[in-house]
């Protein structure tokens, strides 16, 4: 079930392969199944110390630097200057990174940020179980976290460590993905469409009953309210990549 | 270093050609910051990456500049809300004054590239009446479609505690590329955004 990718090349020793399949994701009314194909992603979430690097050679990413559609005005606002992490723990995840940075980043890793469907397959994991979402530990875990307050502060790896060997998924920040616009651009293909409600495309209940989507409706929830030039202070990102691309 | 090299030309050519060295400097360094001094930071027209109309013509976004935009996100294919939402668009249009009439662009991005071909979304113009000039079918690339629907940032709604759906949002653009205004929502009244596409038009 799980690969994983040590050795061949450097970064391999820093992802995890996941398997993917089939998951019912926690929104709309989907009675299909999304596959997930096989995928890379990066055990942790990148750290302060890593954007740093990549802002040294990237330094149209500094902080101040890009223009207000692709940053607002907090970008990297923990730091004290352009190559400067201040009191940011180098260990703890880089936060008040736009969506657009976040995605240059992995570009200038080789990487690409992970779709909504890669990171929540991921991330459905817990300690022990591939799909935890029914687990009581686990949802209670994520509700703890919720509840807790400024764990953006900790270095990584001190959040749920999944039967995956990835960490940090839940307990420490929010992360972008790829495509966190994508009910846009694929709700009203999946559910048919149904124009009842002025607002929406596709507005139809999910009778989804449980409390234990109550962690992937928070996610979902987070989102939606975003736009790709937001930055927060609990936002930060990981990376993924294809499969191919790594054996090649 | 390609940066310094590519700021030093700049320089070099001046205030004068800038427009024209922009075209040329590599997609890398204009994308974000430093170059495109004359347009606003929140201009779409930063935007990269080409996109087609229904005509098959080629064009970069900022190529749209000098005209207020009015635009939405549609798929030729979508039954529900879409067709209500051209029907919108259309409302929009026959409001204002014949006048402005070459001022203001009208333009459906298609957020299902794949399936919208130009062949399709010209079909889809003419089955619509909407072959005039001023009615603008695009698309693009999925990637830079994501990119375009992330900045827009049409936002999702909680419907009841555990759904979600896309809004249906018509957005509008100053000559300069920047976002003026967005109203939500199917059959809504759209007084204001009428109002703003006149005041904008009115200003040269």
């Amino acid at each position: 079930m799980v690969i994983l990718a040590l050795g061949t090349y450097a970064q391999e020793s820093s992802m995890v392969r996941v398997e993917g399949g089939e998951y019912l994701p926690l929104y709309g009314s989907l009675d299909e199944p999304v596959k997930v194909t096989p995928f890379y992603l990066d055990i942790y979430p990148v750290t302060n110390a890593q954007f740093l690097d990549f802002v040294r050679e990237e330094d149209r990413w500094q902080k101040d630097r890009p223009i207000r559609l692709y940053a607002d005005e907090a970008y990297l606002s923990h730091w004290s200057g352009p190559a400067d992490l201040g009191n940011s723990h180098p260990q703890a995840a880089v936060t008040n990174v736009s969506w657009f940075a976040a995605k240059a980043y992995c570009e200038w890793a080789g990487k690409r940020l992970p779709s909504v469907d890669e990171w929540e397959f991921a991330a459905m994991a817990g300690e022990d179980q591939y799909d935890a979402r029914t687990q009581e530990e686990y949802n209670q875990y994520i509700l703890r976290w919720y509840e807790s307050s400024k764990s953006f502060l900790n270095p990584i790896g001190t959040g749920m460590k999944n039967v995956y060997g990835i960490h940090d998924l839940h307990g420490l920040v929010w992360e972008w993905t790829y495509d966190f616009s994508s009910i846009l651009l694929t709700n009203e293909f999946r559910k048919g469409g149904n124009a009842d409600n002025n607002l929406f495309c596709g507005a139809s209940s999910v009778g989804a009953t449980d409390l234990m989507n109550y962690g992937a409706f928070m996610r979902y929830a987070f989102r939606s309210s975003l736009k790709a030039r937001y930055t927060s202070r609990n936002l930060g990102f990981r990376c993924a990549k294809d499969i191919n691309d790594l054996e090649q | 270093m390609k940066k310094l090299v590519g700021i030093g030309v700049l320089i070099g050519v001046g205030m004068l050609a800038c427009q024209t060295q922009i075209e040329d400097k590599g997609q890398e360094d204009r994308s974000v910051n430093e170059v495109v001094t004359e347009l606003p930071e929140m201009s779409i027209y930063h935007l990269q990456g080409y996109w087609t109309d229904q005509d098959s013509n080629t064009f970069e976004l900022h190529e749209l500049r000098g005209k207020v935009l009015v635009m939405v996100m549609i798929y030729t294919s979508c039954k529900a809300a879409c067709p209500r939402l051209i029907a919108d668009m259309r409302r929009i249009e026959e409001q204002i004054p014949e006048e402005y009439g070459d001022e203001v662009q009208y333009i459906m991005v298609s957020i299902d590239p794949e399936t919208d071909t130009p062949s399709r979304m010209k079909e889809f113009a003419r089955e619509n009446q909407m072959t005039d000039a001023k009615w603008l079918f695009i698309r693009s690339t999925p990637e830079n479609t994501r990119e375009f629907a992330s900045v827009l940032a049409v936002n999702y709604k909680r419907i009841s505690p555990i759904d979600f759906s896309h809004s249906n949002i018509i957005s509008v653009f100053d000559r300069d590329g920047q976002m003026v205004f967005q109203q939500e929502g199917l059959d809504v009244a759209h007084t204001k955004t009428i109002q703003t596409v006149r005041d904008l038009a009115t200003l040269n």
